[in-house]
């Protein structure tokens, strides 16, 4: 399951050149795709750079695929291209909504999981898929309100997406946790319940309190190192589903780069491990 | 709401988009138990502190120029008029000059929507299309008879403009250096040419003839008619200089001739 893929890190334009200059096997690098839908210039310049030494991984913030209408076309369009361009060896988006009626709204925003949402969906991601004629995967997104009105509970509504368009799953274990503190579940059983099968990569970032709640909402904001809790939750995944490629997301409050790179390299040590590879 | 009908899912986006940015109206039915949580904010902030980020990576000139307080200030009400239309942030705040023009805090800094102007054009050049400058060889080969009938197409990842109310290319120049000389600024009209042959966008200050040339090549013109476009707007016009200014800072991307279509799409 894991091919060529191991650890790998977000790749912020700060860490260009380090990037650039880094000679860690195995190590790939996400982006962003929708910073690097330019005509041409620089940024596609040190993408195709970084490309050249390294495999890149393209995670899509803005397919909005959870709202109620089909994928922008023109940004369809501009994500083949730049997939074409760069063959990432993944591809992914999240289940969240952010454009609607032509605003973009830079966030990955809630929904009701109801089988309207789930029909239509399914169906964005198979506009999607064919649009880019690859599989991509899907990801978990973090919780902060407590809402009403869900018809399926988020696992097997992932599931179902799965099994309806083919797609892939991203399960981000920082996310999971943030989820489960905030609305008051077990983080725990929600990695034990997740399908093992679908997940194509795994996700890792900091969290932090919100500055006005506390501890009472806790923010998914990649500000910070990978938590112990979620360390552990990213252990008990990967021993029981087997080792896949998981990044470490890191995009506010920049550490330098060898700091990050003891991260990804402390998960690529426990994807290595023997209970890891005995799955 | 376990009775969901079709269009449910819209509705709920329609009064989700709307409370975000409307905290103090009354949020719709569908999602008033979740804009009365305080994780609302949570969402309202990042949407918000999204597009205000993004704009102040933009309008770096502009944001010097007003301090980062009044910037964040005045981008929260224009992100309020208006979202990015793209997801490519790099891309937001096309209207943002027209904006400051009519932003009325900003009336007694005239100069602001020209900064914007010129942030912008930085951004596009930034972003365009990669394409080989034209070689100044390419035109010093040309005989003579052929020159006036030549067309100069500008480079791909040129963008300029002039300003008449105010030294536009001054202030904006200044402030986009570490150091910000303190020394008088010449109240005239100036004008900006902005270029990106490689990789590093550079820029010139350009008179109104030198404007007033790419406009016409921009619009087809030939050097004949480029010529005198530029002589119309500033009858000293020194051409000669001008022309050997433009080509040797990558100005043009190609050339061609007039009325010779298969010349001019084989023309390397």
């Amino acid at each position: 399951m894991l091919g060529a893929l191991t650890a790998g890190l977000g790749l912020k334009p700060q860490y260009y050149d380090a990037a650039l200059a880094c000679p860690a096997d195995g190590l790939w690098f996400e982006v962003h795709p929708e910073n690097y839908m330019v005509a041409g210039g620089p940024r596609l310049a040190w993408l195709e750079a970084i490309r050249a030494r390294h495999a890149i991984s393209l995670h899509g913030v803005a397919l909005s695929l959870a709202a109620d209408t089909e994928p922008d076309p023109g940004h369809l369009a501009r994500l083949a291209g730049l997939a074409r361009r760069v063959e990432p060896a993944l591809l992914s988006e999240h289940l969240a909504w952010s454009t609607w009626r032509g605003a973009y709204h830079p966030d990955l925003l809630p929904f009701p999981r109801t089988g309207e949402a789930l029909a239509r969906i399914a169906d964005n991601i198979s506009r999607t898929q064919d649009a880019l004629r690859r599989r991509i995967a899907i990801e978990n997104p973090s919780h902060y309100l407590k809402m009403d009105g869900h018809a399926w509970n988020e696992i097997d509504f992932l599931a179902e997406l799965a099994r309806r368009s083919g797609c892939g799953l991203l399960l981000d274990v920082n996310n999971v946790y943030v989820s489960a503190r905030n609305l008051g579940y077990s983080a725990e059983d929600y990695v034990d319940e997740f399908p093992g099968e679908p997940v194509m990569e795994i996700h890792l970032a900091g969290h932090t309190s919100d500055p006005n709640l506390g501890k009472a909402l806790l923010v998914d904001s990649h500000d910070a190192p990978v938590a112990s809790e979620v360390w552990a939750l990213y252990e008990r995944l990967i021993r029981r589903i087997g080792p896949r490629p998981t990044l470490i997301e890191r995009d506010d409050k920049l550490p330098d780069f060898p700091t990050l790179l003891a991260e990804c390299q402390q998960a690529d040590a426990m994807l290595r491990a023997p209970l890891a590879r005995a799955a | 709401m376990n009775s969901l009908r079709p269009g449910v899912l819209a509705r709920f986006q329609d009064a989700f988009a709307h409370a975000l940015l409307a905290p103090d109206a009354e949020p719709a039915v569908e999602i008033a138990a979740l804009a009365a949580q305080p994780a609302f904010a949570v969402y309202r902030n990042t949407v918000v502190k999204g597009c205000i980020d993004a704009l102040q990576a933009n309008y770096p000139v502009v944001a010097r120029l007003v301090g980062e307080e009044w910037f964040r200030a005045a981008a929260a009400i224009y992100v309020r008029e208006a979202l990015p239309a793209d997801p490519t942030l790099l891309r937001y705040g096309s209207s943002f000059a027209d904006f400051l023009a009519r932003f009325e805090p900003a009336v007694d800094l005239p100069y602001l929507p020209g900064a914007a102007r010129l942030d912008r054009l930085w951004t596009e050049v930034h972003a365009a299309a990669d394409e080989e400058a034209l070689d100044p060889a390419a035109v010093a080969r040309l005989a003579p008879e052929e020159l006036a009938g030549v067309i100069l197409h500008p480079h791909a990842a040129a963008r300029w403009a002039w300003f008449e109310e105010a030294p536009i290319y001054t202030i904006w120049t200044r402030n986009r250096a570490d150091h910000v000389p303190d020394d008088d600024i010449d109240w005239r009209p100036e004008g900006a040419l902005l270029v990106r042959p490689r990789d590093t966008v550079r820029w010139i200050a350009l008179d109104a003839a030198g404007c007033a040339f790419l406009d016409a090549c921009a619009a087809g013109a030939t050097l004949a008619g480029a010529a005198r476009a530029a002589l119309e707007a500033q009858g000293n016009a020194d051409l000669a200089r001008l022309m050997s200014t433009l080509l040797s800072t990558g100005a043009f991307g190609r050339l061609s001739h007039s009325g010779d279509r298969h010349y001019a799409e084989n023309c390397p």
